[in-house]
C-alpha cells in the first residue's frame, strides 16, 4: 500500500524533524474527514509529496462530521466533507476562533446502470426509491421485460452508498432483498452478467453496462457539474481561513483546479470542476 | 592422569557434580521452554475468547439480546440503527447446510473409493489431487464463484440443475430398483421368481424414470434471476470442505485395519456388505469428526461468501430456497468492519464482535460434539 508507506515515512521523518529542525514542521498538512473525499485527498497527497519531498501530508477518513470537528478543534488543517458545513458547525468554529473557508474540489455523480439488454431507458428518483425499497419488484412495472429486478447496492461502508442513500433514498431503508457488493467494479461485473440487475456506480465505471437517464437527464460529467443530474453533489474541503499564499497548504488546495489535479480526480472516479 | 582414584568403569557412568548440576538446569530450562510453547497456543485461544467477549458484551449491554436474535432488520448504518441478525444467522446456517449436503456424501463416497475400491497406483494420484483443492486460496474460489458460476447459473441454471438431478438420481434410482425387486422376488415361489424379478425391475424402473423425467422438467423450467445466491456459495463451500472430509474420513477407514475386512469376507460378505456393514460402522467416529471439521470449514469461510452470496440480509422464502441471496455472519463482519467506529465505541462496532462471539461459541460446540462422539464410540468398541 503506497499511501500507507508514504504516511509511515512521513510520520518517521516528522518525528525526526520535530526534534532537530522546527522550521520544517510547517511543511505538515493533516487532512481528516469524509470517506468519499478520502480517495481524492490521498491521491493529491501522494502527488504533492512526490513533487515536494519536504512536505508531509497525512490523510485520515473518519467521516464528514468528524472532519468538521477536527477542524474546529484545530486537529487538522483540511476538513474534507461530502456535505456543506452546517450552520451549527460554522458557529462552533467561529466560537473556537476558526474561520472555515469552503473549497469545492470536485463533483460526485453516481450513474444508475442496468444490463445492456434492458430496454428501460430512464427512471425517476421516486421509481429508483421504490426499486431499492422493494416496492417495485418486476421490470414489467417499469415498461421492461417480465423479469424480477435484481437490486444491487454498494456495501454500507462506502461513500458511494452514503451519497446514494442521501440523494435517492431520503432516509428510507433499503429492502431486505437488496444485494450488497464491495466495490464499483464488482457492481459493474454483476450488472454486466445479470439481465435483471440494477446497480449504481461512480461515473467512471459505466463501461459494459447501460446507464439510464435519471429524471430524464443523462449521467455525464457536464450534467453532473451543473447539478442538472439529480444524483450529484459537490465535494468540499474546508480550511481555517484562506490558505496563506505561497504556503504548502495553498499549493495543496490549488491542485483541484490544476490540470494534473483534474486528471487525478478523474482517475479516482469523480468529476473535476471546469 | 587427573583422577587416578576412580576406576575407569565408574568414570564413564558418573558425571562430576558441576556437570550434573548443569544437566539438571538445562533439563529444567528445556522443559519450561516446551511448556511455554505449548501453553502459548492454549493461551491464544483464551486470549481470543477474552478479547472478543470484552468487545461483544457492551453490545448486549446497550441493545439487549432480543432484537439481535429475533429481528431480521439489519440496518447498522441508518440514522436509527437496527441490529437484527436473525436473517444473518439463518443465512450462515443455510449455506453451511448446503455445503454439508454437497461435501458429506461426495466426501465419504470418495474416501471409501480411495481406501477400498481404487487400486494402490490410482490412489497415489487421486488423493493428492483432491488434497490440492485445499491449497487454492479462498479469494480464487470467490472470484470463480462471482465471475464464472454466477453468470452460468443465471443463463443455464435450470438445465444445470436438471442434469445434476439426473446424474445423482439415476444411479440411486437404479440401485433402489434392483435391490427392491430382488427383495420382493425372494418372497414369491421359485418357479416364477426370475420372471417376477424382471417384471418388477421394468415396472419400478418405469416409475423411477417417469419421476426423474418430471423432476428434471420442473428443474429445467426454473429461472434463476440472481446467480450470487445460497446455492452458488453452498456448491463452492462444499468443494472447499471436500478435501478435509475426504482426507480425515479416509484416514479413519484406513485405521479400521485388515483383520475386520478379512473377517468380514471370511463370513461370506460381498465387498459392498463388508464396506456398509463392517468398515463404515467401525470408522464411524472418525467420519463424524471429518464431517464436523468440514462443517466448521464451511461456516468460518469469509471471502467466498462475501463475494458470491449476494449479502442480502433476508430469510429466503421458503426458508430452504437456496436460489435467493443470503448474508452470513462472516461476510457481515468482514464487510462492515471498515466503517464501524472503534473510537466512539458505537453499537455498530460492538455488534460485529457479538457475531464473532456467536461464531466462536458455535465452533466450540461443534468441537465438543465431535469429541463426545469419538469418546462414546471408543467406549462402545472398547478400543
Amino acid at each position: 500500500m503506497n499511501t500507507w508507506k508514504t504516511a509511515m515515512i512521513g510520520i518517521a521523518a516528522l518525528s525526526l524533524a520535530a526534534g532537530t529542525v522546527l522550521a520544517q514542521a510547517a511543511g505538515k498538512i493533516v487532512v481528516d474527514g469524509s470517506t468519499t473525499v478520502g480517495p481524492i485527498a490521498k491521491a493529491f497527497a501522494e502527488y504533492y509529496m512526490g513533487k515536494h519531498t519536504e512536505v508531509n501530508i497525512t490523510v485520515s477518513e473518519s467521516g464528514s462530521g468528524n472532519g468538521a470537528k477536527s477542524l474546529i478543534n484545530s486537529a487538522c488543517d483540511v476538513a474534507s466533507m461530502s456535505r456543506p458545513m452546517k450552520d451549527s458547525e460554522k458557529q462552533a468554529a467561529m466560537d473556537a476562533g476558526v474561520m472555515p473557508v469552503e473549497h469545492i474540489v470536485a463533483m460526485d455523480g453516481i450513474a444508475v446502470v442496468v444490463h445492456m439488454s434492458n430496454p428501460v431507458a430512464g427512471l425517476t428518483i421516486d421509481q429508483l426509491r421504490d426499486i431499492y425499497t422493494s416496492k417495485t419488484i418486476r421490470w414489467s412495472e417499469l415498461g421492461g421485460p417480465d423479469k424480477p429486478i435484481v437490486v444491487i447496492s454498494r456495501d454500507t461502508n462506502s461513500g458511494t452508498y452514503e451519497t446514494y442513500e442521501s440523494l435517492v433514498m431520503h432516509k428510507e431503508k433499503m429492502g431486505e432483498a437488496v444485494e450488497y457488493v464491495g466495490s464499483n467494479g464488482a457492481i459493474r461485473q454483476r450488472v454486466m452478467s445479470t439481465p435483471g440487475a440494477i446497480g449504481y456506480v461512480g461515473l467512471a465505471f459505466t463501461e459494459g453496462v447501460k446507464p439510464v437517464l435519471v429524471n430524464g437527464v443523462e449521467a455525464i460529467p457536464e450534467t453532473v457539474v451543473t447539478k442538472e443530474y439529480p444524483i450529484a453533489r459537490p465535494l468540499y474541503m474546508y480550511t481555517n481561513g484562506e490558505p496563506e499564499a505561497g504556503s504548502s497548504l495553498a499549493g495543496f488546495m490549488a491542485l483541484s483546479v490544476a490540470p494534473e489535479g483534474k486528471q487525478i480526480i478523474e482517475e479516482v472516479g469523480f468529476v473535476p470542476l471546469p | 592422569m587427573k583422577n587416578p582414584v576412580r576406576p575407569a568403569g565408574r568414570q564413564s557412568l558418573c558425571l562430576s557434580r558441576g556437570a550434573r548440576q548443569r544437566q539438571r538446569i538445562a533439563g529444567a530450562v528445556g522443559q519450561l521452554f516446551l511448556l511455554t510453547v505449548t501453553s502459548l497456543s492454549a493461551l491464544a485461544v483464551f486470549a481470543i475468547f477474552f478479547f472478543i467477549a470484552r468487545d461483544a458484551i457492551p453490545f448486549f449491554r446497550l441493545n439487549g439480546f432480543h432484537e439481535f436474535f429475533t429481528s431480521t432488520h439489519w440496518y447498522p448504518s441508518a440514522g436509527q440503527p437496527e441490529f437484527g441478525a436473525l436473517a444473518i444467522f439463518v443465512g450462515s446456517g443455510l449455506v453451511t447446510l448446503g455445503a454439508t449436503v454437497v461435501a458429506v456424501p461426495l466426501g465419504i463416497a470418495a474416501a471409501v473409493c480411495l481406501s477400498d475400491v481404487l487400486p494402490f497406483s490410482a490412489r497415489q494420484v487421486v488423493k493428492p489431487v483432491i488434497e490440492m483443492l485445499a491449497a487454492i486460496p479462498s479469494v480464487a474460489y470467490g472470484f470463480f464463484a462471482l465471475v464464472v458460476l454466477a453468470p452460468l447459473l443465471q443463463q443455464k441454471g435450470g438445465a444445470m440443475l436438471a442434469v445434476t438431478a439426473w446424474i445423482i438420481g439415476a444411479p440411486i434410482a437404479g440401485l433402489l430398483v434392483l435391490v427392491l425387486s430382488d427383495l420382493a422376488a425372494d418372497k414369491v415361489p421359485e418357479r416364477i421368481r426370475i420372471r417376477t424379478r424382471w417384471l418388477l425391475v421394468g415396472l419400478l424402473g418405469g416409475v423411477a424414470l417417469t419421476g426423474l423425467w418430471f423432476a428434471g422438467q420442473a428443474l429445467a423450467g426454473l429461472e434463476i434471476p440472481s446467480g450470487t445466491n445460497a446455492l452458488n456459495v453452498s456448491l463452492i463451500l462444499g468443494i472447499m470442505a471436500l478435501p478435509t472430509v475426504v482426507s480425515v474420513s479416509e484416514d479413519a477407514l484406513q485405521a479400521v485395519g485388515r483383520d475386520l475386512r478379512e473377517g468380514s469376507y471370511a463370513l461370506g460378505a460381498t465387498r459392498a456388505e463388508m464396506l456398509v456393514k463392517t468398515v463404515l460402522p467401525a470408522a464411524r467416529s472418525g467420519i463424524v469428526a471429518a464431517v464436523i471439521l468440514g462443517i466448521m470449514r464451511a461456516i468460518g469461510e469469509t471471502m467466498v461468501v462475501w463475494m458470491a452470496s449476494g449479502n442480502a440480509s433476508q430469510i429466503p422464502t421458503p426458508w430452504y430456497n437456496v436460489l435467493q441471496p443470503v448474508r452470513t455472519l462472516t461476510a457481515t463482519i468482514a464487510g462492515d468492519m471498515g466503517e464501524a467506529d472503534q473510537v466512539t465505541g458505537s453499537s455498530r462496532f460492538h455488534v460485529l464482535f457479538a457475531m464473532a462471539l456467536c461464531l466462536l461459541i458455535i465452533s466450540f460446540l461443534c468441537n465438543l460434539g465431535s469429541e463426545w462422539v469419538q469418546r462414546r464410540t471408543r467406549r462402545k468398541t472398547g478400543g
